[in-house]
């Protein structure tokens, strides 16, 4: 990059004849010392609250015990992470974040892409804003109150949903919120509620850049409202489509604590027990310090590979993706 | 494409298609919005009227007795205050970290940069995970303090990437001027860069204030005293299924009532919707640039 060889612009920088040389660790500190001054903040933040907790990854091979400390507790190699894959609990923990994987990607991704498309071809603008104000507010609203929207309205007592499907189906009243069957439909229902709204957003930026020149001259062509749209609409979101595809994957095997981790009772811990609630609740409420990290840590793994496959897999497709 | 209404061929197919996206488009706008005014009317109204009436958006008798309950209630008023508080702080220690970060690392001569920013992008792929995290936090001395609530989440990198590239783009002519004018780095920092960034600054303060008002994770993890309890938390304990243990916790023993549960809800989520309009301005602005640098 050109601009990387910019003069330094302090005072010092100035002298002719030395622009060009090499800058020794002392002299660089001492010429940009505000600058370094400013990044040390930062910089003890990432150290601090990233780093060391990936230092602290190391406990997954040890028998941590915090009167020993990281130094202290003995090494156990493999141990937690054999326990992990043998244990009674990977089984479900695995089908139950896969299922949950595999609800998303077929519901909750195309979402909103689908509802993009369709604001896309609403030609009245004002109707449309409106919308698009009125879908995006969930995304603002914590877990927390989703959770709480989703009890007060499923709960079966008083919730007007469930009375509404009572009276429109007959038969036993259903507590929905505390069955594992429906476990999976509210989780899938609660993501689409809060977030294709916002997410139809990016989509609609790579839809607001077509060239509408483009569908100028395809009409020229006589190509109908459906051929634009197949042959000019959806090759312009494709990129988006293929990036944001990458960057979920990643994150397959991530189904957000907190909205899980809420919508978990009693009673549908069969189909609501995940990595990430796992983890908690072997680490924090169980005090398995070394054996949570261990399943923490496979699953940070699991996740880098997924997105460094994904990415090489959108390549192989001809697709730009990510890095 | 909003030109496109005038060339627009309106056949008989076109128009069924119109009509149908209207109708399921402003479908989806009203299961959106329905829930959160059913609640909103709800929190106004008598506790038989909820038991009666199955659905509702304006209460036949407008009362306000749960909220005066909760206004009376040292525990709501407790952890309003301070939700309040902590978003405020938060918010200011998470800005000024991240604005002063961003700057050094936007200045392409600065030699180590690279080093740094690496080291930013690494934690986006990779982080130690829940249990390290708290264990360093509890290292710190800061369980059961309101530092736990803000401190662990001090930057976001996505969000320190995005202002890095914006002060990557702002024209460095005012910033060499200032500096031949005898002013440091920090001082054409402050004097210059911060005040042409106000709108980005005004951006970001409400991601972070977002963020920290509706955190439900950290206050779970770092927050044992149900003195310290935030907003988030008291919901939670309300609406959630065990609620009457949750409440028993509590100084007074009693069951909430579903009124109740719809007050506290309407509380947590109108500052959101009061900002919502600012919000919606900056945000749809931030995911745009985001999504354009990476």
């Amino acid at each position: 990059m050109a601009t990387d060889l910019a003069p330094p612009p302090t005072r010092a920088a100035t002298k002719p004849g030395r622009r060009r040389e090499r800058l020794t660790f002392r002299t660089a500190l001492l010429r940009y010392r505000w600058l370094y001054l400013m990044l040390l903040p930062g910089l003890a933040y990432f150290i601090v609250f990233k780093y060391l907790p990936m230092y602290g990854v190391t406990i997954a091979f040890q028998d941590f015990l915090p009167f020993l400390g990281y130094s202290g507790s003995p090494w156990v190699g493999f141990k937690h992470f054999e326990e992990l894959f043998n244990g009674p609990d990977f089984g479900r923990l695995m089908f139950n974040t896969l299922i949950l994987a595999l609800l998303t990607a077929v519901f909750v991704f195309p979402a909103p892409i689908i509802v993009a498309l369709m604001l896309n071809e609403l030609r009245h603008s004002v109707l449309k804003r409106s919308i698009q104000s009125l879908v995006y507010i969930p995304h603002f609203l914590s877990w927390t109150i989703v959770a709480s929207l989703t009890y007060l309205l499923f709960s079966v007592d008083f919730g007007v949903i469930a009375t509404f499907f009572h009276e429109l189906l007959g038969g036993k009243k259903i507590d929905y919120v505390a069955q594992p069957d429906w476990f999976r439909p509210i989780i899938v229902f609660q993501l689409l509620w809060k977030q294709t709204g916002w997410g139809t957003i990016i989509y609609l930026a790579a839809l607001a850049g077509v060239n509408t020149d483009l569908y100028e001259a395809a009409r020229m062509d006589g190509a109908g409202r459906f051929r634009q749209f197949w042959h000019i609409t959806l090759p312009a979101i494709r990129p988006t489509i293929v990036v944001m595809a990458v960057l979920t994957s990643g994150h397959l095997l991530d189904t957000g604590f907190e909205q899980i981790w809420l919508m978990t009772g009693a009673l549908n811990r069969s189909s609501a027990d995940v990595f990430d609630t796992f983890v908690y609740y072997m680490g924090i409420t169980q005090g398995a310090f070394s054996y949570s990290t261990a399943v923490g840590l496979f699953k940070g793994l699991v996740g880098v590979l997924l997105i460094f496959g994904s990415n090489w897999l959108a390549k192989r497709l001809g697709q730009r993706g990510l890095f | 494409m909003p030109n496109q209404s005038t060339t627009h061929q309106h056949t008989l197919g076109s128009r069924v298609f119109d009509v149908l996206n209207i109708a399921l488009l402003s479908f989806l706008a009203l299961i959106t919005i329905l829930p959160l005014m059913y609640v909103l009317a709800g929190s106004f109204a008598s506790e038989a009227e909820i038991a009666s009436r199955p659905f509702f958006l304006w209460p036949e008798k407008f009362v306000t007795t749960t909220y005066e309950y909760i206004f009376d209630s040292g525990t709501f008023v407790r952890a309003l205050l301070t939700t309040i508080c902590v978003t405020a702080v938060g918010t200011v220690v998470q800005v000024l970290l991240t604005f002063t970060m961003a700057y050094p690392l936007a200045k392409r001569y600065l030699p180590g940069r690279t080093l740094v920013l690496n080291l930013v992008i690494f934690t986006l792929v990779f982080t130690g995970g829940m249990i390290p995290t708290y264990l360093v936090v509890r290292d710190l001395g800061m369980l059961d303090s309101y530092w736990a609530l803000i401190l662990p989440l001090a930057i976001n990198p996505f969000y320190l990437i995005i202002v890095k590239s914006f002060f990557q783009e702002l024209p460095q002519a005012l910033e060499e001027a200032a500096r031949i004018d005898g002013c440091n780095e920090m001082g054409v920092f402050f004097k210059i860069v911060l005040p042409l960034s106000k709108p980005i600054i005004a951006t970001f303060s409400l991601f972070y204030a977002v963020g920290i008002w509706n955190d439900y994770m950290s206050p779970l993890l770092y927050i044992d005293d149900s003195k310290k309890w935030t907003l988030q938390v008291l919901v939670r304990q309300l609406t959630s299924p065990d609620a009457q243990n949750a409440m028993a916790m509590l100084e007074s023993v009693f069951f909430p009532t579903q009124g109740l549960k719809f007050a506290v809800v309407v509380i947590a989520t109108l500052p959101i919707l009061l900002f919502y309009p600012f919000l919606q301005k900056h945000f749809s602005k931030g995911v745009l640039l985001g999504s354009v640098k990476e």
